[in-house]
């Protein structure tokens, strides 16, 4: 493709605006979303298989009673990074990988509101996935758990560089994410296509609204909470230090007034998914979009009323138990709305069984008892029955293995040919989700049985005779099922990335706007922004009536510039390694800190100056021509 | 402010679905965020509140009149923020030039007070390290301080800049910009004022 000519205009950066069309260069300083979003999924998916590998191992140790695989002191670190690696840097980011290449796409967009900003949470999430993993090879990883308790995480009984690490990874990570976060609300606001009003934005870009929010909201109670445990174990400060009157439970607040948020931070995306799989496969309209709209905006509010159900059993007394058991089942009626209006759009559908169909249909299934097994934990004398035990940990599982990833992996399988411009085999797929729906069951379901009968989560090893030895090897044999799920998925990407069928534009028979235009799309997206007068716009186009919905605005008249590009950069790449040097003197020289301090104030500069840079495409004028 | 000046000319007329630019709602949206990080502050303030096991208290050593001065300063900053946007608007480019650096002279002498404060603070035995007291105030106090210096030298680039281009219309939508963030800050100063300072001797 022809690229228009380059903008006049100097950039008065220090740098001038790369060009680079491919090869690596084009990468490193690429500005489009869907480039940007390849590049979240690559990255988090490599970083789902180290989580993967590291809850590999733990099965491996708990396969039977009394093994020394790994030692405890490893295998803290394992679960820890187990944790944070598959909150963090697994689903946050896959989930980002949707956000960045589809949300423009549905909304009608050539890109995000601010293409630079989206290209420096990218390489800022890669600098955090850095950070924590090198951690491994510097003195030893994270080791309290993936909420990091105080005051466990202090430098009495967490003397190591570990948990620093996991400090400054996160709150790395934390930079990303808010910046991913407010430059998705302004794109969502402000850049839907004409016509295109909130009530007829696909339900995946609700929940990415919703996400985003979420993030915007929840993420800096765990940034200040790691800024004062950092200063903590690096000033000598008191927050919490027991014996200058700190309280632990202070961190417990803070991190849970994150970590609950975060949860559905990690789910909503999913549900958005589904709620875009499950119309398209059984060919009719999702049943209450309404409801289902503002069932998610509902889950997202009382995400902020529920954080202290995390605590039932440190003694908050029984009035403030009552309330968050109360708010909790709350949450579980928006839930149980989503999961009845998914089944009602299934009920009289042409059902087709496609891969991302049953991942969708797994997810009803699997989420649901994760769910129900949520309501139980829910309620605070049966908390303090099972908690900290494997019932927790099978639930936590099922709502993010057969929610969330499974969510995800529909996604996959749906949008693969829209990104890539070739099909996924269903035959190899089907077996791919057997394989993985067999494998998180047989590994999962058992943990239920082992939580209720008394074994508790984190603990290295286990005598035999408890009843513990049967539920745990099956469980590990179960992992070998799933893993080999995952690793027939790796060889089915790389083959039919090449040698898959060719994908049509429309390849579902779709209902969203990303359909309308070739697989994969153009640089541009959209030769001429759509207009939207109906939700599930393609779908009317293709099937409905020739005139419907109404209200169309004015769409300003295209003038013959010609689409305007946004040009490369080298500063979000720049600042984020800045970033990365600060973060690595945070934890062992402050000159170091300081020296990526003025990187990054140099880099913001820069970027600031670089001026509007672009350049123009002439779809039309290609064509005839 | 319509949509045209908000993107100024270099750029062609692109399709927005709301009157309000881009970067505008960035900045709401980083407000939004920003709420939750003082909020978590305070809120720490708040809790640690009478549990310092060792002094200085802060009863014993915050200054209310000296802090009422600097306090304000900073007030009078936000009424100079809003006369430097309505010159840039009028285009009014000398007084936009004199209210800005009146914001950033303001900015500066709160910062010179807070240090001057802290400075006498810790003569008198408050440290971060000493007790709880003294960690929640000087987070808090010092997070806020960060934000003043960064509002200061956003505006003082925005004030050199107006010397090194042309002024276009984009320019008071920067300004706009910077303003609402410069508010914000003060409107926190005011809550941390309150929660801090003068409740201790009510």
């Amino acid at each position: 493709m022809a690229l228009g000519k380059q903008a006049a205009e100097q950039p008065g950066g220090l740098l001038t605006r790369p060009t680079a069309a491919r090869g690596i260069w084009s990468w490193l300083t690429t500005v489009d979303h869907k480039r940007i979003g390849i590049l979240y999924f690559v990255a988090g998916f490599f970083f789902f298989l180290i989580g993967g590998l590291e809850a590999l191992v733990i099965r491996l140790q708990l396969a039977r009673p009394n093994q020394a695989l790994v030692d405890p002191d490893f295998y803290n670190q394992l679960f820890t990074m187990h944790g944070t690696t598959m909150v963090f840097l697994g689903i946050m980011p896959l989930s980002a990988a949707f956000f960045n290449f589809l949300v423009p796409l549905m909304i009608g967009a050539r890109d995000v509101a601010f293409p630079r900003l989206n290209a420096f949470s990218f390489w800022t999430f890669l600098a955090g996935g850095i950070i924590l993993n090198s951690s491994f090879f510097l003195g030893g990883a994270p080791d309290a758990g993936w909420f990091g308790y105080a005051p466990m995480t202090n430098t009495q009984f967490s003397p190591g560089t570990g948990i620093d690490f996991w400090i400054v990874g996160l709150q790395i990570l934390g930079v990303a994410s808010l910046m991913a976060a407010f430059n998705f609300i302004a794109t969502i606001i402000n850049m839907r296509a004409p016509g295109m009003t909130l009530m007829r934005m696909p339900l995946f870009v609700w929940m990415t609204l919703v996400v985003q929010f979420l993030v915007m909201l929840a993420f800096p109670a765990i940034t200040i909470a790691l800024i004062e445990l950092l200063f903590d174990r690096q000033v000598g400060t008191n927050f919490f230090n027991v014996v200058n009157g700190g309280l632990p439970i202070m961190w417990q607040h803070l991190f849970w007034i994150f970590g609950h948020p975060e949860v559905y931070i990690l789910i909503l995306p999913a549900m958005g998914i589904v709620s875009e799989v499950l119309p398209t496969f059984s060919r009719k309209p999702l049943f209450g979009y309404p409801v289902v709209v503002f069932s998610g905006v509902f889950i997202g509010f009382m995400g902020f009323a529920v954080w202290s159900h995390h605590m039932f059993t440190t003694g908050l007394g029984p009035v403030a138990n009552a309330a968050f058991a109360l708010t909790t089942m709350t949450i579980a009626i928006p839930t149980g709305v989503k999961i009845f209006n998914w089944l009602a759009t299934l009920w009289g559908g042409q059902i087709r069984f496609s891969t991302p169909m049953l991942f969708s249909l797994a997810f009803i299934a699997m989420f649901t008892i994760g769910g129900i097994s949520g309501v139980m934990l829910a309620v605070p004398p049966v908390d303090a029955q099972v908690q900290d035990s494997y019932f927790v940990v099978a639930h936590i599982h099922y709502v993010l293995i057969g929610g969330s990833l499974f969510g995800l992996f529909s996604g996959f399988y749906y949008w693969f040919p829209k990104v890539t411009g070739h099909m996924l085999d269903e035959r190899t797929g089907k077996w791919v989700f057997w394989l993985m729906f067999a494998g998180a069951n047989i590994t999962f379901f058992p943990q239920h049985f082992l939580g209720l009968i008394g074994m508790p989560r984190r603990i290295q090893t286990y005598a035999t005779g408890l009843g513990f030895d049967l539920w745990n090897l099956i469980s590990t044999l179960g992992v070998f099922v799933l893993s080999a799920g995952i690793l027939l998925f790796i060889y089915q990407v790389l083959r039919d990335i090449r040698l898959g069928e060719r994908a049509a534009a429309d390849p579902w028979d779709g209902r969203t706007l990303e359909w309308s235009i070739p697989s994969p799309p153009p640089v541009y997206n959209f030769a001429e922004l759509p207009e939207v007068r109906d939700r599930d716009q393609l779908w009317y186009q293709k099937h409905g009536p020739k005139h419907h919905g109404g209200g169309l605005p004015e769409k300003p008249a295209e003038t013959d510039q010609g689409i305007h590009m946004p040009g490369q950069s080298w500063y979000p790449l720049m600042t984020a390694l800045g970033l990365l040097i600060f973060a690595y003197g945070l934890v062992y020289n402050l000159l170091l800190a300081g020296l990526g301090l003025v990187a990054v104030i140099i880099c913001i500069y820069s970027w600031a100056f670089e001026g509007v840079g672009g350049y123009h495409i002439h779809p039309k004028t290609e064509e005839q021509s | 402010m319509n949509h045209t000046a908000a993107h100024g000319v270099a750029e062609p007329l692109e399709h927005r679905s709301t009157n309000i630019p881009d970067r505008k709602i960035l900045m709401w949206a980083f407000l939004g965020s920003d709420v939750m990080f003082f909020g978590a502050l305070i809120a720490s303030y708040v809790v640690y509140k009478g549990r310092s096991l060792t002094g200085p208290y802060p009863a014993e050593i915050l200054d209310i009149p000296l802090t009422t001065i600097s306090t304000f300063v900073l007030l009078m900053s936000s009424f100079l923020m809003v006369l430097a946007l309505h010159a840039l608007r009028e285009n009014d480019i000398p007084r936009f030039r004199l209210w800005t650096f009146g914001v950033c002279l303001f900015g500066a002498i709160f910062l010179g007070f807070q240090v001057y404060e802290f400075r006498a603070f810790f003569q008198e035995g408050l440290s971060l390290q000493g007790n709880l007291f003294g960690s929640t105030f000087f987070l808090l106090t010092g997070t806020h301080g960060v934000h003043v210096s960064i509002g200061v030298l956003w505006l003082m680039s925005l004030l050199i800049g107006s010397y090194l281009r042309p002024i276009i219309r984009k320019d008071a939508l920067n300004l706009e910009i910077a303003g609402l963030y410069w508010h914000f800050v003060d409107i926190v100063w005011i809550v941390i004022f309150t929660v801090v300072y003068l409740v201790e001797f009510v």
